[in-house]
């Protein structure tokens, strides 16, 4: 193992962030796919992979992927929901593998909700 | 250690959960170990070994819940883990993402289950500066520590700033020895750097001997490298190039991530030669103690050290003058090296505007005793005893009233419930007559007979004295018998005063802290509960209920339903009567072990 100089403090917590931002709980957007039993069925487990991996492809350390249970809406499934920092989650419904990759881009990363996938802004009331 | 096929050394992988187990000594204990294999295991076989990613911490702090998990990014917090409850964890949570009622926290019975950790009164009136780090990273992976923050104070004073500049900073943050006398540390420090010699050294004190306290311990379980880099940061201000931790044997999980923690430093270059590049030199080497009380002292440690019989000696010369090896030496305990990074990383400002005027920072306690929440927890200095007992402990269970709290361990004392808001530093606890200590609370409800407890820290003390002292060797036994005799019931009214003479002598001609503070039990409790020690004096009668020779078990046959549950369980056969009838306790059988009062679901069983 190479010694270390105080710069390479820097490079080694740099790759580390990905994990801690996950550890905390706090990131620049949190995507939930809903993998209730209807969801799991319509195919939520390939979203879920496949947003895995564009993560890991793109070196993204602040964005946190987590599960919820059915989102209520089972006839549209897989569906995720897109929440940037300090802006109103979006839910996006009838999800292929496609569409997650375009919702990826164009939306976690781009910031620009993906209008003619998503079905619509805002979550509902909680009592 | 091969740090080649540690998983740190590679890219890390993205994960969408984590599942931060607790792996601390009491979690571990309780089986925490089983229930991670267990999650391995489930977790493979459901295929989702590379979404979710399971790590061992050190103490998370709720050691009463044990074994405990937090799932994070969701922030849930679990409790009581059995293997047997991983599959259906895994099925709702993981694959459904459905968090699990049963297993989560209740804070009073027929209250809903609290799912995030953050809701829990236990963890959200804590302030963490030297736990900050608990239950986030596992303590076996140098890189989880760098990754938040590690070793970037050492970097700082190594580039940045000069010797003087960093006991400077250490000086205006406040900051005073955690192990018990309260000494600033910068302070400290300075002296040591002032003496004249070419070679130096640093001791962690690691001698953790307070019956039920676990704070140094833990923080070494669960951020080994904290206390390592306050050590390296302190070797630099002094001057020091020989560095040493004074640890238990009993403590092997502490030992074991202390010796990967320190292999793995020394592969970074961050301990050895040439630190960072900067060419200070520096190594530490752990030295195992047998667990003696007295070496807790620094000059008996030094003398443990040297390997020479742990015996105090007279000061001075002060082991900052002459300490190991004759070497001018600066010994601290665990739990202040841990502070000196967070400092140098936020300044000694930040640091000095948490707590008290006199006492600055927070402080660990290991909260123990009759308290529903047992566990460490970590306030900011000047937060009261009632916030600790009733807000973060949860209060007394079983609806029992609270007697009191005992602090400092064997050397500190009891403060009654009517002091209940005393805030906590180092100079309140002294003028009520207990100490700091290195942080053991100790919670007593009605039950808790004061004068036994002085007879149990008298009898710790008096196997742990060295015995070189007259006073502290035949003081401490003789004050040990006669609580004992009153405890028996064989106490005479001029008992009181002679324990108050001995305790004079002992305190004032013991050389050290051990003999200093061996009255602290008997003083402290004389001064607030002297009822006590007279009712059993005058007469023969425990209020509480628990010296032996002075009570007697009865049932109370009105409340009696006859279900002899106490008759099965009696180990002597003394209960007696015909079922669902009033039962009566034979008294020339009975042991008194009190095993029918905890069976009988009526409370009929009275203690007088």
């Amino acid at each position: 193992m190479a010694k270390l100089k105080p710069q390479d403090l820097d490079k080694i917590a740099d790759r580390m962030r990905r994990q801690m931002t996950l550890r905390e709980g706090a990131g620049r957007a949190r995507v939930t796919v809903h993998m209730g039993t209807c969801g799991i069925s319509a195919g939520a487990r390939k979203i879920m992979t496949t947003l895995l991996d564009l993560v890991q492809q793109e070196q993204i350390d602040d964005i946190i992927l987590t599960t919820s249970g059915c989102a209520g809406l089972c006839s549209r499934e897989p569906m995720m929901t897109v929440e940037l920092k300090d802006n109103a989650p979006v839910k996006y419904v009838d999800l292929t593998e496609d569409k997650t990759r375009k919702i990826f881009s164009d939306h976690i990363l781009g910031g620009k909700i993906v209008a003619e996938y998503a079905l619509g802004v805002g979550s509902e009331r909680e009592s | 250690m091969n740090m080649a096929d540690k998983s740190s050394a590679d890219e890390p992988k993205t994960h969408r959960a984590h599942l931060l187990i607790c792996a601390g000594t009491g979690c571990v204990s309780n089986r925490s170990f089983e229930v991670r294999d267990a999650l391995e295991k489930e977790i493979t076989r459901r295929g989702l070994a590379n979404e979710v990613k399971i790590v061992a911490t050190g103490c998370q702090g709720f050691c009463a819940q044990g074994p405990i998990m937090i799932v994070q990014p969701d922030n849930v917090f679990y409790q009581m883990l059995t293997p047997a409850d991983v599959p259906l964890l895994v099925e709702e949570h993981l694959v459904k993402g459905r968090p699990v009622k049963t297993l989560m926290y209740i804070p009073r019975e027929g209250e809903p289950p609290v799912p995030k950790l953050s809701d829990i009164d236990f963890f959200s009136k804590q302030r963490l500066v030297v736990l900050r780090r608990r239950g986030l990273l596992d303590p076996e992976q140098i890189d989880e520590y760098i990754g938040r923050e590690g070793y970037r104070a050492l970097a700082k004073v190594l580039t940045e700033m000069t010797p003087d500049e960093t006991i400077q900073e250490v000086k205006v943050s406040g900051l005073r020895g955690r192990g018990g006398a309260g000494f600033p540390t910068g302070l400290k420090w300075e002296i040591a750097r002032k003496s004249p010699g070419t070679s130096k050294c640093i001791i962690c004190n690691a001698d953790e001997g307070d019956p039920g306290a676990f704070m140094d311990r833990s923080i070494i379980e669960s951020d080994p490298h904290a206390v390592l880099e306050g050590m390296v940061i302190g070797s630099y201000a002094i001057g020091a190039d020989q560095g040493y931790v004074y640890i238990r044997e009993e403590y092997p999980l502490a030992m074991k991530r202390l010796h990967i923690a320190i292999e793995q430093a020394r592969d970074y270059g961050l301990l050895g030669e040439n630190i960072l590049g900067t060419g200070h030199n520096f190594d530490i080497t752990v030295s195992r103690g047998a667990g003696a009380f007295v070496c807790g002292e620094e000059t008996s440690l030094i003398g443990s050290l040297e390997g020479r019989t742990p015996e105090p000696r007279i000061r001075p010369p002060f082991p900052a003058q002459s300490g190991l090896w004759g070497l001018p030496t600066n010994i601290n305990n665990v739990e202040t090296w841990a502070n000196v990074p967070v400092i140098i990383n936020r300044g000694a400002q930040w640091f000095a505007s948490i707590g008290t005027e006199s006492s600055k920072g927070t402080k660990v306690f290991s909260v123990v005793g009759k308290v529903s929440n047992t566990g460490l927890v970590e306030v900011p200095m000047g937060t009261t005893l009632r916030e600790i007992v009733y807000d973060i402990g949860g209060g007394v269970p079983g609806g029992k009233k609270l007697k009191g709290v005992q602090t400092g361990g064997p050397s500190g004392g009891c403060i009654p419930e009517s002091l209940i808001d005393l805030p906590i530093d180092y100079e309140k606890l002294a003028e009520v007559g207990s100490i700091m200590g290195s942080g053991g609370m100790i919670v007593m409800d009605e039950e808790t007979c004061m004068v036994d407890l002085a007879r149990y820290f008298l009898d710790f003390l008096r196997g742990e004295s060295c015995g070189k002292c007259t006073t502290c060797r035949e003081g401490v036994a003789a004050m040990h018998d006669i609580v004992e005799n009153i405890c028996k019931g064989k106490g005479k009214p001029s008992d009181i005063p002679l324990l108050e003479e001995l305790a004079g002598a002992v305190r004032d001609a013991s050389l050290c802290a051990l003999g200093g503070t061996a009255p602290n039990p008997v003083l402290s409790t004389l001064r607030y509960f002297r009822h006590e020690y007279e009712a059993h004096i005058n007469d023969k009668r425990c209020p509480a209920g628990v010296c032996r020779e002075l009570i007697h078990y009865r049932i109370d046959s009105e409340s009696c339903k006859g279900c002899m549950a106490c008759v099965k369980r009696c180990p002597e056969q003394a209960i007696h009567g015909k079922p669902k009838e009033p039962q009566t306790i034979d008294g020339n059988k009975c042991i008194k072990c009190g095993v029918c009062r905890e069976s009988c679901k009526f409370q009929a069983v009275m203690v007088a």
